[in-house]
């Protein structure tokens, strides 16, 4: 017999990569998440690309959500997914990029397989929003 | 890319991470096929020493665990770690931090680092934790430690999932009649006063060491937990001398760490490893064994039988009718329990 109460939480890694000591943005998103109900790793400051891929794989985060304010973005958000892909995790994994970003560089983002990026401004609704609709069914 | 049962089964067995990962995240969800995995992992299982550390928030129970891990590692010994923290009672989200601390132990794949939500639990673990501690279990590790939520006096259900309890006390806990309270200062097998370079860690050693030393001479074997200590300082008299049930009993140590620095962490894995050889020793291990066991089937059935009831309210037309029929004063809480659960009572009396 099985009786199957499933209870399911969005599991989300909010994750600071490179030297970028600015984390105000990705604390108060990791907030806005506890808020909505999604359980939130924090990866704390400074990290590299390859510590961010082993948090997301022991941790079995539907999304990963990197705060990059220093302009770094297109060095270390393709050695992110480069990781993910290696440990076959990039398929069903949401990954969103917040911060600075050019609109001549959202593009490329995208196209490596970022599925959204959100600059300066968009609102918390919009980002939970977009995490509950694109959060992937496993 | 959805794995079936089997394929995870497999994937732990084989130390697949994805697969590990992925089926505690089944467990945890009690997602359809949960049951199954964790009845195949069963017969793997066994071989990790399941160490429990608690203690009150901000201890330093997350910095310690980082170096213990870090210092088995030095050891040649694979780490799996669960680390429960608290979730909203308003939402149940969650933030879960104790990752950051981990800093010893980045980029490697051998401590398997897993963040955890309490879901609403209140005993300082989460329901599916027992379960995660098997997965990692039979995927090898050589150690498992468990890292419960900041604890306050009563958050004790690591009792029931460690075969070594550690309890984390900083300086300044306060006076001895805290010390003298029921709870979680009774279910330590290794008491250490983190931060011990702080003012004030003396008292708390003293203090903790007192306590340990007045329950000189019980010895509560039967209750399956560890019998609180005997001055072995003084060498024990050996009470009951070769009688073959008089088991020699542990003595609660009480540790200076300071997690920071990884002061005094050898001599914590060393007594660690005491207390494994004790527990090995004496045969306690299976008593401890079989009494988890048990109370898991207990929490299974009661889970399972919990489910039909449910159905069985729903046949009633739903929980909230039948509290609408209280209320309107037709009947009692007391006569409903009966009329759902009779049929069920006959049906399982017709069977005997």
């Amino acid at each position: 017999m099985s009786q199957s109460q499933e209870e399911r939480s969005i599991r989300c890694l909010v994750a600071k990569v490179g030297l970028d000591g600015h984390d105000r943005g990705a604390h108060v998103i990791a907030r806005a998440f506890r808020d909505a109900g999604f359980e939130v790793i924090y990866s704390g400051l400074h990290k590299a690309p390859d510590e961010i891929v082993q948090a997301a794989v022991q941790e079995d985060v539907d999304v990963i959500g990197i705060s990059i304010l220093s302009g770094a973005h297109n060095t270390l958000v393709p050695k992110v997914i480069e990781g993910l892909k290696e440990y076959d995790a990039f398929e069903d994994t949401l990954i969103l990029v917040g911060g600075v970003v050019p609109d001549e560089d959202k593009a490329h983002l995208k196209e490596l397989g970022v599925a959204e990026v959100f600059g300066p401004g968009t609102s918390m609704e919009q980002t939970i929003e977009f995490v509950r609709e694109n959060a992937p069914e496993r | 890319m959805t794995l079936s049962t089997q394929e995870l089964l497999d994937g732990i067995l084989e130390g697949e991470h994805r697969a590990l990962a992925r089926a505690i995240t089944k467990i945890e969800n009690r997602q359809d096929g949960y049951r199954d995995i964790v009845s195949g992992l069963y017969e793997h299982t066994g071989d990790a020493d399941v160490i429990g550390i608690t203690g009150s928030p901000g201890a330093g129970k997350s910095t310690l665990v980082d170096k213990v891990a870090k210092a088995y590692r030095d050891r040649g010994l694979t780490v799996g770690i669960v680390a429960i923290d608290p979730s909203s009672p308003y939402t149940g989200g969650a933030v879960l931090g104790d990752r950051i601390r981990m800093a010893s132990n980045v980029g490697d794949m051998d401590v398997f680092f897993r963040s955890m939500s309490a879901r609403g639990s209140l005993g300082g673990l989460s329901t599916a934790t027992a379960d995660a501690v098997k997965a990692l279990d039979a995927f090898g590790k050589d150690k498992v430690i468990i890292e419960t939520v900041g604890a306050g006096q009563n958050e004790i259900d690591i009792v029931q999932a460690a075969d070594t309890v550690v309890v984390l006390v900083p300086p300044g806990s306060g006076d001895n009649v805290q010390m003298l309270k029921a709870g979680i200062l009774e279910i330590a097998d290794v008491f250490a006063v983190n931060k011990a370079d702080m003012d004030g860690a003396d008292r708390t050693v003293q203090e903790l060491e007192e306590m340990v030393h007045m329950d000189d001479g019980h010895v509560s074997v039967a209750a399956g937990h560890h019998g609180m200590g005997v001055d072995t300082e003084v060498d024990m008299p050996e009470k009951g001398n070769e009688s073959e049930e008089t088991i020699e009993p542990w003595e609660t140590p009480v540790l200076e760490t300071v997690a920071t620095t990884g002061d005094g962490v050898d001599e914590f894995l060393d007594t660690l490893q005491a207390h494994a050889d004790w527990l090995d020793d004496t045969g306690q291990i299976q008593a401890k064994r079989r009494q988890r066991t048990a109370e898991e089937i207990r929490t299974l059935l009661r889970e399972d039988a919990g489910a039909l009831v449910e159905g069985e309210i729903d046949e009633h037309g739903g929980v909230d009718a039948l509290a609408e029929r209280v209320l309107d004063g037709e009947t009692d809480p007391y006569t409903i329990a009966d009329e759902v659960l009779d049929p069920v009572a006959a049906c399982l009396e017709r069977e005997n």
